[in-house]
């Protein structure tokens, strides 16, 4: 079947259907990775965005349920140049375009990504509609008839031997890796929607608190902001992504919007206290505004190589730590999970803080 | 961290002539780094006996010495030059090891030489078997448990122990020859047993087998703070146990999931940590394709084929960046030179896939075992880009150059009755046998248990045959796919004997960052997958089309002069773009010409290219026979051929009209006439007289060719011509024994220069590239110089040469012209090291217009420069079971190495140190000769003369002797090979070996 992707500056591309045959609307963003194609598209961040993967090949090792970074994968749709029909691995059950069905995901095949990735790169970030049927209405009015997604939040906890910490992870999309790396250091974690309220959050007793990534505008969550400033005074906090940028604005700081985001697996982010670059795994279309930190209790703690943007944070007198890009991985290089163990010390170092006092 | 201030003067070791296993990669490495390091400032002196490279020119660094490379020679360099510092990791396995030599022997010490990049401990540590193991288990990387054994029941205890399979590696022998894998323990028994005999020192290796396994390479960089990243990863097709270097390989990794691929990335990183690498560094694991398991394989310390690969693939300049770091400079400091936006601290992202083919030299020998394992055997390799695994494998298929009906139909070279054999047994022929399995029946899974590919790929040639087989059904409606999935028209016309209006493709540009920032590469591929074409026309252009996959008769030399050429190009002011498809070499380095089109060096996809580009001409004649055999095509598409035009060509080419000219000219050539049948070619033989020599027409490298005394061997000839190019017409020729010379010439048309004449030691009836050559002449008198020069002359004026040509001669009672190659030959680097000319631009200036008098040249012969220097042949004998190891006159070397000196005989004596691993006086005194020699007067004479002591041995005897009291061993059998033992002894102990008599006196001129 036909499948007709239309950008919101006219430029359209004729392709392949694969996945669900509906129509999607929504943002259209290229990630470069050249793996871990099922890890983005079950990654909550991408909501209601139509994913390009540049490389040209996915799908290759099929879909295994152990690497879904959440319980749905909300995302609008996905782009790709050639789908694997026929993939092959071990631990795989089944191929990428019945899992999209099942997910009620469309997908396009065929098309030439490339010239889609330099069209976003040169415009910036577009809104798109990917249809089976040609449009017969305006873009606009096309693009309000279709529904949107919501990213789907969890109430949840999850518990491993010999736990020494008990976190709260505030979360607006989580990504399972991050629950999975809280685990591997020894946490508890409890999840919550982030429409907790603060004493819900103190019942649970938590030795820290966590705020996940997650899809959209920083600014659409300004209800939350409050949360956060209460909850930094009281607990060790660290955050990633959305929870990074979130935590920006609870403390004065601004975000905007990047031409055309960070979505890769590539990013060089350079800690300025040990002047060590490593490579991170990163997903975002807004970033913290390096000169909006001047009157704030921020300090800038890692940047981007490339652009210079800001990719880590810590507070000037509180265990407040953050992150732009995703430590976690799942998908991407594993450089950067001495993050989780950064938040774990913090905690500790708050622990015997208040025994010392107490 | 700011770079060395301390160092002003840094030597480099290149990796010498090339053999197989370290070949053209070098020099682009070589290049890169050396340039690299002077753009830094520093001052740059390198060494290097391999005249055929772009290394050893003089713009690339300070100071060049074409001398050998051993501990002596560099030693007395390195006391001269006093360099501050020492660059070991650029020359190869050559360079390291020497760089180790030195240190052990206190050169480096005494004279205060500061290594740099990753340090020796280091790479004792990862080239240590032992020591790297041990590494590995402290920093918890799994290896494949191992043991060393002396005796059988140690070997059954220990598999009994790890279980079966194992593998089983026999110390110190040739190729690993008497090893194998072992599925129970009286497999294990058996091989054992021949293991440690064939073992010099009664050793043998037990390794837990992995073959099976998905075999992974990581390139990956480190600095000295220890930031570190992975340029590149790559998935071998073949599955462990056939080396990585003989794999079909594509890049990025295709069947791994980011978990995977992120383990085995960690996994890399953390080794070169351990090993404090600075600079590049290429790490091999092994994934079990049915577990999460895997093993490291190994760990190179330094720039390899795969870097050169590697960085090919992605752009990211792999050698350039390891000389910066080496001299202190760190990647998150260093610009990404390819965006020159973004930083050398980043991992390239890729949207198109790589294939990469490796090209073997079995076309040209075909009694040797075909059959790929651990060894290596390639002698080079093609890479094709496109967006599918379908069109880069077809592209790199279509850049091979062996069988081109073969490849049009992919299907086997060779006869294959056995097609559930032929998979089971892995040889250079394994792609194209499946292509006929599929075709022939065999399912994905059949194919896959008999092979161990990944059914992932298999799918994917699947598909090919799936469409190759729709193609004759309905041409038009498959014709768009097949073109998309990377058939070229010639597969396409070759399925279906029709022909339908080309389609063009689009090109893209390889960007190390999948589109993500803007670039300007001016590197570039085509794709059928894709709208928009990114390749804007230069305008003002000349295309120059390289040589393709390094092979046994085509080498690095035509790289060279294609280099050379765009060199000129530029100078000259126009905008050169090179087509070519071999990811080793530097003209593949998108930084050299201005823009560099990667593709197959076929007709189709050269006129789609100057469709596009609409180039001013294209030049044919620095890219070997590869470029002048495309010359008719592109002529009668229209194109402008600068430089000698095709009727000249065919005038050199074509037999009739070269007799023609010839008769026209009064020049002598050996009597000769041309067969088409057995029974022709009797009569004509007859005729002329015996001994003739015998080759089909069009050859390169002497493919094919021969000398036969009688009509036996005559017959025997003919059935293996006629079967190795059935529709070729032969050549006979009377076998005119004398004096082989050569001379390059460059003309304008009008004018001939000629750059000297070379005299071969070796006599008519041995390929000029397995020849030593000579220059100037030490045997031919003024008067044979002349006429050689004259005849020269006249060929050249009468063809119009215009550019370069090269004219080969026998002399004895006349002088006879017997081949004139209308394009820059093997010999222009040697020549132009020599007379400090840069021959192919001098030429490329002469195409372009240029007079003699612009270029302050005389027409005429150069008058020699006051010095001699000999260029000698290196062969890759022991890489190469089953091949003839007799010099005849088809080419058998892989390699070159240049003396030069004041006198003929020091000059001869460097040339052979490298080559034939010569020693002169510092080896043995025992001459190993075999019976044929102890009766040649000659011979007995010489070495009497050079006061050594012979002793007569059959060739298939083990001789009983320490190595240590060899000179040399002598074998001049017809029939013979490595497997010989008295070859198999002197190449496995690298004691020089001689297979013609003319190479054995001239060495044993030398010994006193």
């Amino acid at each position: 079947m036909k499948s007709y992707l239309i950008l919101e500056d006219g430029l359209t591309f004729a392709g392949d259907a694969f996945g669900a045959h509906i129509a999607a609307a929504g943002e259209v963003v290229f990630n470069t990775g050249m793996t871990g194609y099922q890890e983005a598209i079950t990654d909550p961040s991408y909501s209601n965005q139509l994913i390009t993967f540049t490389y040209p090949l996915i799908g290759n090792y099929g879909i295994d349920a152990t690497h879904n970074q959440s319980v749905q994968a909300s995302c609008a749709a996905v782009i790709v140049r050639q789908l694997a029909d026929l993939p092959n691995h071990y631990a795989q059950q089944m191929n990428l375009d019945a899992f999209l069905q099942q997910q009620k995901v469309p997908g396009i095949q065929g098309i030439d990504t490339r010239q889609l990735t330099k069209h976003i790169r040169q415009h910036g970030t577009l809104k798109a509609i990917l249809t089976t049927q040609p449009l017969t209405v305006a873009f606009s009015a096309a693009y309000a008839a279709i529904k949107q997604k919501e990213a789907p939040l969890q109430r949840a906890t999850y518990t491993t031997k010999q736990a020494q910490q008990h976190v709260v992870l505030i979360d607006f999309g989580t990504k399972k890796a991050i629950i999975d790396q809280l685990l591997a250091q020894h946490c508890n974690v409890d999840v919550v929607p982030y429409t907790t309220s603060l004493a819900d959050i103190d019942a649970l007793q938590p030795d820290g608190i966590f705020l996940s990534n997650g899809p959209d505008d920083p600014a659409d969550y300004e209800m939350v902001l409050p949360l956060i400033q209460a909850l930094q005074a009281k607990y060790p906090l660290a955050g990633i992504c959305l929870g990074h940028q979130l935590l920006a604005l609870a403390n004065g700081a601004k975000t905007y919007k990047l031409q055309y985001g960070h979505r890769g697996l590539n990013h060089p982010v350079k800690n300025i206290a040990t002047g060590k670059t490593i490579l991170t795994s990163q997903n975002h279309g807004y970033a913290v505004a390096v000169d909006s930190l001047v009157d704030t209790p921020l300090e800038m703690t890692a940047y981007e190589l490339n652009d210079g943007s800001v990719e880590g944070l810590q507070h000037k007198s509180l265990p407040v730590i953050s992150v732009q890009y995703h430590p976690e991985a799942n998908p991407g290089p594993t450089d950067a999970l001495g993050f989780f163990t950064e938040f774990y010390d913090l905690m500790n170092a708050n622990k015997a803080k208040k025994s010392s006092v107490a | 961290m700011p770079k060395l201030t301390n160092i002003h003067k840094i030597a480099v070791i290149g990796s010498g002539p090339i053999v197989i296993g370290q070949a053209a990669e070098f020099d682009y490495a070589g290049s890169q780094a050396c340039l690299s390091l002077k753009e830094e400032g520093y001052q740059v002196v390198l060494i290097n006996s391999n005249p055929a490279t772009i290394m050893t020119d003089d713009e690339i660094a300070d100071k060049v010495y074409l001398e050998p490379l051993t501990l002596e020679s560099v030693s007395a360099i390195l006391a001269k030059e006093r360099p501050d510092a020492l660059l070991p990791t650029l020359g190869g396995q050559t360079g390291l090891n020497l760089a180790v030599e030195l240190d052990d022997a206190g050169v480096l010490a005494k004279y205060n030489i500061q290594l740099l990049g990753t340090g020796l401990a280091t790479i004792k540590q990862a080239e240590d078997r032992e020591s790297f193991k041990e590494l590995m288990q402290k920093i918890g990387q799994p290896v494949p448990a191992s043991k060393t054994v002396h005796a059988v029941q140690t070997a059954l205890d220990f598999a009994e122990q790890i279980s079966y399979p194992v593998i089983v590696r026999p110390a110190y022998t040739l190729g690993g020859t008497g090893g194998g894998i072992a599925a129970n323990a009286a497999e294990l028994q058996k091989i054992m047993v021949r293991g440690l005999s064939m073992s010099p020192v009664n050793e043998c290796l037990i390794e837990k087998s992995i073959a099976g396994f998905k075999e992974i390479e990581y390139e990956v960089m480190r600095d000295n703070i220890g930031d570190k990243i992975t340029v590149c990863n790559m998935e071998n097709f073949d599955p462990v146990g056939i080396h990585t270097g003989d794999s079909i390989v594509f890049a990025p990794s295709q069947t791994l999931n980011d978990t995977e691929y992120q383990t085995l990335r960690q996994a890399s990183l953390d080794i070169i940590d351990a090993l404090d690498i600075k600079g590049g560094c290429n790490v091999q694991l092994a994934q079990d394709p049915n577990s999460a398991r895997y093993y490291i394989i190994e760990v190179n310390p330094r720039v390899s084929r795969s870097s050169a690969l590697a960085s090919k693939a992605t752009g990211y300049p792999i050698a350039k960046i390891a000389a910066k770091i080496a001299v202190g400079l760190n990647l998150s400091e260093l610009r990404n030179p390819i965006t020159k936006t973004t930083y050398a601290a980043f991992e390239p992202a890729l949207d198109y896939v790589v294939a990469k083919i490796p090209r073997f030299p079995f076309d040209k020998f075909n009694t040797a075992e075909r059959q790929l394992g651990t060894q290596m055997k390639a002698t080079g390799e093609v890479m094709g880009i496109g967006s599918t695994i379908e069109e880069s494998l077809l592209k790199a298929l279509q850049s091979m150059e062996i069988d081109q009906t073969a490849i049009n139909q992919l299907k086997p070279t060779s006869d294959t009755p056995d097609l559930a054999a032929a998979l089971h047994v892995p040889t250079d022929d394994r792609l194209l046998v499946i292509f006929a399995a599929l075709r022939a029946g065999y399912s994905v899974a059949k194919i896959h248990d008999l092979t161990q590919i990944d059914r992932f790929f298999l799918d994917k040639l699947a598909h090919i045959i799936q469409l190759q087989q729709l193609l004759p059904q309905d041409l038009a409606a498959n014709y768009a796919t097949a073109k998309k999935f990377g058939f070229n028209d010639a597969m396409i016309s070759a399925v279906t004997n029709e022909q339908l209006p080309t389609l063009a493709p689009v090109y893209k540009m390889v960007d190390t960052c999948a589109g993500e920032f803007a670039s300007s590469t001016p590197y570039f591929y085509s794709t059928y997958f894709g709208t928009e074409n990114e390749s804007e026309p230069l305008g003002n252009s000349i295309l120059v089309i390289g040589s393709g996959p390094i092979r046994i008769g085509q080498g690095v030399e035509f790289d060279y002069t294609t280099v050379h050429c765009v060199q000129a190009i530029q100078q000259a002011g126009y905008h050169a773009i090179i087509v070519n498809n071999n990811p080793e070499t530097v003209s593949t380095d998108f930084s050299i010409s201005d823009k560099l089109y990667f593709e197959p060096l076929t007709l189709e996809s050269v006129l789609h290219i100057a469709a596009l580009e609409q180039p001013l001409g294209v030049i044919v004649q620095f890219g070997g026979q590869t470029a002048i055999n495309l010359t008719k095509g592109l002529v009668a598409d229209g194109l402008k051929i600068l430089g000698t035009s095709l009727h000249g060509i065919d005038q050199t080419e074509d037999r009739h009209q070269f007799e023609d000219l010839l008769k026209h000219l009064s020049i002598k050539q050996p009597a000769g006439n041309t067969a088409t049948s057995l029974t022709e070619a009797h009569k004509i033989a007859a005729a002329i007289g015996y001994p003739v020599m015998v080759r089909p027409s069009f050859v390169l490298g002497g493919r094919a060719m021969a000398v036969v005394h009688n009509e036996k061997e005559l017959a025997h000839y003919l059935t293996n011509a006629l079967h190795a190019a059935p529709d070729q017409p032969i050549l006979i020729d009377h076998y005119v024994q004398g004096l082989e010379c050569e001379v390059d010439i460059l003309s304008d048309g009008h004018a001939v220069f000629i750059p000297g004449i070379m005299e071969h030691i070796e006599g008519a009836g041995i390929h000029s590239g397995d020849s030593i050559a000579v220059y100037p002449p030490q045997r031919l008198t003024l008067e044979q110089q002349h006429e050689i020069i004259n005849i020269a002359t006249k060929i050249g004026q009468h063809v119009h040469c215009i550019g370069m040509m090269n004219i080969q001669f026998i002399v004895a009672d006349h002088v006879y012209v017997i081949e004139v190659n209308p394009r820059a030959s093997r010999t222009v680097p040697f020549m132009s090291k020599v007379t400090k000319l840069h021959l192919a631009k001098i030429a490329t200036h002469l195409i372009l217009g240029a007079s003699f008098a612009e270029l302050g040249l005389t027409p005429g012969l150069l008058t020699p420069p006051n010095l001699v220097a000999v260029k000698a042949p290196v062969f890759s004998f022991a890489k190469l079971p089953g091949i003839s190891t007799a010099l005849s006159p088809e080419m058998k070397s892989t390699g070159e190495e240049i003396g030069i000196a004041a006198d003929y005989a020091t000059a001869l004596t460097k040339a052979l140190t490298d080559s034939y691993h010569f020693h002169g006086s510092h080896a043995g005194q025992v001459v190993l000769l075999t019976p044929n020699l102890a009766a040649d007067n000659k011979v007995t004479q010489a070495i009497a003369h050079a006061q050594l002591i012979p002793r007569v041995l059959t060739a298939d005897t083990v001789p009983d002797i320490d190595v240590k009291q060899v000179a040399l061993v002598a074998n001049t059998n017809e029939q013979q090979t490595a497997a010989d033992p008295l070859n198999y002894f002197a190449l496995s102990q690298n004691v020089p070996l001689f297979t013609a008599e003319d190479t054995l006196l001239a060495a044993l001129s030398l010994a006193k």
